[in-house]
């Protein structure tokens, strides 16, 4: 119910103000922008946001994504690290 | 999908799943007495169980599948106000089309439309207002339902039809409010949460500070989080290691989505057009107090129930039925006497089995062939 997908703000509606073109999974689709939209909307043209019910309601912060999966991967080597060290030591 | 696969990563998946098992051993839990940890949200039962991460979990780790799906807390009357609305002959009556199956003691908005009602799907409530201006020798009414996440969005709509004038637009308002729920759970004795996954996208709108009171009156510690499997997982590890470390704090894992101030935008729509309304019914749990929402005065003139005033509905639940006792982790799915039988998603009995955001309904699709009784078998 509360499911929202990502999408990629591409034009301005050409006649609303609170409406613009986004790219969702590379259909493009008009979507409300009333709620992301603060200042000049030209700013939100290439941005993606999360979209609900025909709205956009969140700016998706790439650069915290891409920490996320940042501190994901270097979870990963931490632990490579470790079981390297451990199975080394199993066959000392 | 970008931000969608990188989320599934099924090596990173492993990493994750073997320091949660390490560190799990470390918590003052076993596995006769498992750490409980309710997830609210409906998006994250289904993920749970669609991935099956409630079985890659170490043993010293449970979830328990809280009241996260607003299909599935509507209560039966308030379908049946739905439909008498509905069977007016002026009526278009628009729904998400979650709700259209939801049965009502008389009935669900899909028997309705059967019986002759206008009924119809909407993916948004903008398409309601377009049918508004469209037809405006017709009233059009929208079922407005859900938590936070929408209620931004049916206030924007609602704004708008103000600045337009509309006077055959208004909503059935059966918005809810996720916080004095908690607040409920938490305050009922034999309820025993030991930490939350709160939901990503309610969040995204209110913010992190509304769950300060979770960590200061009632130390669980609590982290809103994403909807991939990679997002759930590290989540979860999030939550155990506040418990190793003896730390209670609310955690932001979903910080791609959720800023901490919340949708700024979106809280100020919300104050214009909607206010705090009492207590209000939730099915399966009864009455949580200060949990209704309703419109402000501003914008009365919108309500559907001001304007054909359908007979108030009290609906007891059948008290066979154990939806409540499996919102409040009393019981399992499969441990209520009609899962599978009196109650499968197809003739839906209880809450949780109608909308597939249900935790009965996701144990159906996804775990019933392997875990439901077999009494035929049994029997022999």
């Amino acid at each position: 119910m509360c499911i929202g997908i990502p999408g990629q703000i591409v034009a301005l509606h050409e006649q609303y103000r609170d409406r613009a073109w986004a790219e969702v999974c590379g259909m493009r689709r008009e979507i409300n922008i009333a709620l992301v939209s603060e200042g000049d909307p030209q700013r939100l043209i290439g941005c993606w946001v999360l979209i609900h019910v025909g709205f956009a309601l969140s700016r998706l912060d790439e650069q915290e994504a891409q920490e996320t999966l940042a501190a994901l991967h270097a979870m990963e080597e931490v632990e490579a690290d470790v079981a390297m060290f451990l199975n080394a030591g199993e066959t000392r | 999908m970008r931000f969608v696969d990188e989320f599934r990563d099924p090596q990173l998946a492993k990493t994750l799943l073997e320091r949660l098992h390490q560190r799990a051993r470390q918590l003052p839990f076993s596995a006769e007495k498992p750490m409980q940890i309710m997830e609210v949200c409906g998006g994250h039962t289904h993920a749970i169980f669609k991935f099956g991460l409630d079985k890659l979990l170490p043993p010293q780790l449970e979830f328990i599948h809280g009241p996260g799906c607003p299909v599935c807390v509507l209560p039966m009357g308030r379908i049946d106000a739905c439909c008498e609305i509905a069977a007016h002959p002026e009526v278009i009556f628009c729904t998400f089309g979650d709700a259209l199956r939801v049965p009502g003691k008389r009935g669900s908005l899909l028997q309705a439309r059967e019986r002759g009602a206008d009924v119809r799907v909407v993916y948004s409530p903008l398409d309601a207002l377009t049918l508004a201006r469209e037809n405006p020798q017709r009233q059009v009414v929208f079922f407005a339902l859900g938590f936070e996440t929408t209620m931004p969005v049916t206030a924007v709509t609602l704004q708008q039809a103000r600045r337009e004038n509309l006077t055959n637009f208004t909503i059935f308002c059966q918005h809810i409010s996720l916080m004095p729920t908690l607040r409920s759970l938490l305050q009922q004795d034999d309820v025993r949460i030991d930490a939350f996954l709160a939901p990503g996208h309610v969040s995204m709108i209110i913010g992190t500070a509304p769950y300060a009171f979770i960590n200061h009156d009632f130390g669980k510690p609590l982290v809103i989080s994403g909807f991939e499997p990679l997002d759930l997982l590290q989540s979860v590890l999030l939550l155990v290691e506040q418990v190793c470390d003896a730390s209670c704090k609310t955690e932001n894992q979903y910080r791609r989505i959720v800023p901490e101030q919340g949708n700024l935008l979106a809280q100020q729509a919300m104050r214009e057009v909607f206010q705090l309304a009492g207590d209000s019914e939730w099915r399966g749990l009864g009455l949580i107090e200060e949990s209704g929402i309703a419109l402000t005065a501003d914008y009365a003139s919108f309500d559907a129930e001001r304007r054909f005033a359908p007979q108030a509905q009290s609906v007891v639940d059948d008290p066979r039925a154990r939806c409540g006792d499996v919102l409040t982790g009393r019981c399992k799915p499969h441990q209520c006497p009609l899962f599978g039988s009196g109650c499968t998603p197809h003739n839906a009995f209880g809450a949780l089995m109608v909308s597939s955001e249900g935790a009965c309904a996701a144990w159906y699709q996804y775990r019933h062939r392997e875990e439901a009784p077999q009494p035929q078998r049994a029997a022999g």
